[in-house]
């Protein structure tokens, strides 16, 4: 019962530091639990919100809140496109190939309903994707975005790294980015077996070939009807 | 000893490493009393992690110590194909094309490590010696047939990849005051990750029915190695988690999900003591 009170006077104490209001701040869920996980003063401060401005263009934010917000928007555009895949498979997919596909799927979902949680009230909206130049009903195209997704994926957060401030999120985001990579080269597998990890994606040295914030965005942005921007993300 | 020797030559290339830990004769004298713990490779990691700790491990002793995960992985997948050209052990073409892509990053990893660690004014660890039964030099190990059995060649390879995959892991957060190391560091962590996927195909592919149970997917489900030898476990311990920052992943997709979803880390210590069978 002490906890609980003294936990519950924490939370009020943020929030009057803060400003932010009491209902905006406890609709996180677990309130100080994941207030914890964004930290509870930095996850406060106006200044790395996202924003919406005035001609609807989701501006992700800044900071480490920023970075979470980007791979956010990434998880999203992946879940929803394997939701669309799974929810009707093109012909030509094995029973194996549809329970690994929908293993994605999932993975997907749980990656995007994580920084969702994570981020609370610091979250972008939900964005809606474009995907009208898929035929999901052919599997050769399936399986092309379904790569560009997944490599991209991988570039992405193999950039994203060196602009994350905070160690914990660094971890995060290395636990998600090695399962990017094995669904990477397991659909490039299925499209051409022994592609896995070829010179498109690897370089010389044996790295991958990772990119920055808007060169992602840039190649996200054809399978988006929202418009989203990185620029106030960090650069270094 | 041959655990003790990783720990002596990192220490070699970073004489502070000791001093930082405050008492080297200590942590010596400790290890010779211990030295017969080798077979016990949790006890050992315990007394690395002591001496060694990766919060105050350097960026030079971590490149150094992924390098010598590189030269294993390395050195593993050439003594592959060199037996494969005398005695054929790997089924097809494509099967050995995919070694050899395989042999070709981790050889150009190696390459990259030791001039990042030249470059970084550190000295590069020296080439072990390898048993890759795992038998610490006897060569009599669980894996000894790891060359003419292509199955065992595979699962091997796995725990190989998925250990590189999460030793590279634990320790990006100690070279996150490089911008430049770290990156490369996880332009590789990913490259193994995809290694560890391709392997897995490969293995799911021997067996008539790729979903029954106990077969490995391209992804590390539960904290199951999906390998029929307990040697291998301590690479899979700890990957069955389903909580993730406060945030239960169970409320959004299944157990098994959960843990695919996110891979975790191992520590230098650990990882040590995982590969310690295959130093001699």
């Amino acid at each position: 019962m002490k906890k609980d009170v003294s936990e519950k006077n924490q939370v009020e104490e943020i929030v009057q530091m803060s400003g932010v209001s009491r209902r905006h701040f406890l609709a996180l869920g677990s309130g100080l639990a994941l207030a914890g996980l964004i930290g509870t003063v930095s996850s406060c401060k106006k200044d790395d919100d996202p924003i919406v401005t005035p001609d609807g263009t989701i501006d992700l934010g800044s900071g480490d809140i920023g970075i979470l917000n980007y791979a956010y928007a990434l998880e999203q555009l992946e879940a929803a496109f394997y939701t669309k895949v799974v929810e009707s498979f093109a012909s030509g997919f094995s029973a194996t190939e549809k329970a690994l596909l929908t293993d994605i799927r999932d993975h997907e979902v749980a990656h995007r309903e994580f920084f969702k949680a994570a981020l609370g009230a610091k979250a972008i909206p939900g964005l809606t994707p474009n995907f009208s130049s898929i035929d999901f009903g052919n599997r050769t195209q399936v399986l092309a975005t379904a790569k560009t997704f997944e490599d991209l994926g991988v570039a992405a957060y193999n950039g994203a790294g060196q602009l994350i401030q905070d160690e914990a999120y660094l971890l995060l985001a290395g636990k998600i980015v090695s399962v990017e990579a094995r669904h990477a080269a397991y659909i490039r597998d299925l499209i051409a077996p022994g592609s896995f990890a070829n010179a498109e994606v690897i370089d010389a040295n044996g790295l991958e070939m990772s990119k920055l914030p808007p060169a992602v965005l840039a190649a996200a942005s054809s399978f988006l009807t929202s418009k989203i921007s990185g620029n106030n993300l960090p650069t270094s | 000893m041959n655990f003790g020797n990783i720990l002596n030559q990192i220490a070699e290339q970073d004489p502070e490493v000791f001093e930082r830990t405050s008492d080297r004769r200590n942590i010596i004298k400790n290890w010779g009393k211990r030295a017969a713990l080798t077979a016990l490779p949790f006890a050992v990691g315990s007394l690395f992690n002591k001496a060694y700790g990766k919060s105050t491990a350097t960026v030079i002793e971590i490149l150094n110590f992924a390098l010598t995960l590189e030269y294993l992985e390395r050195d593993f997948y050439k003594k592959a194909i060199d037996t494969n050209q005398m005695a054929q052990f790997i089924p097809t073409a494509s099967a050995l094309g995919a070694i050899q892509t395989i042999y070709q990053h981790e050889a150009a990893h190696v390459s990259f490590l030791i001039a990042a660690i030249q470059g970084a004014g550190g000295t590069p660890i020296s080439q072990p010696t390898f048993d890759f039964s795992g038998a610490n030099g006897a060569n009599n190990g669980p894996f000894a047939t790891a060359f003419s059995n292509y199955n065992l060649f595979l699962a091997v390879a796995q725990t190989f990849e998925d250990t590189g995959v999460r030793a590279y892991k634990g320790q990006a957060a100690g070279l996150k005051a490089d911008n430049g190391v770290l990156t490369a560091a996880l332009n590789i962590h990913s490259v193994e990750a995809r290694h560890a996927s391709h392997i897995r195909w490969m293995r799911s592919n021997l067996v008539a029915d790729p979903l029954a149970a106990g077969v490995a997917k391209p992804w590390i489900t539960g904290n199951n190695s999906n390998i029929a030898s307990s040697d291998v476990q301590a690479s899979y311990n700890g990957e069955n988690v389903t909580v993730q920052a406060t945030v239960p992943i169970t409320g959004f997709v299944s157990t098994n999900a959960a843990t695919e979803a996110f891979d975790e880390p191992l520590t230098m210590a650990e990882v040590l003591a995982i590969v310690d069978g295959f130093i001699v």
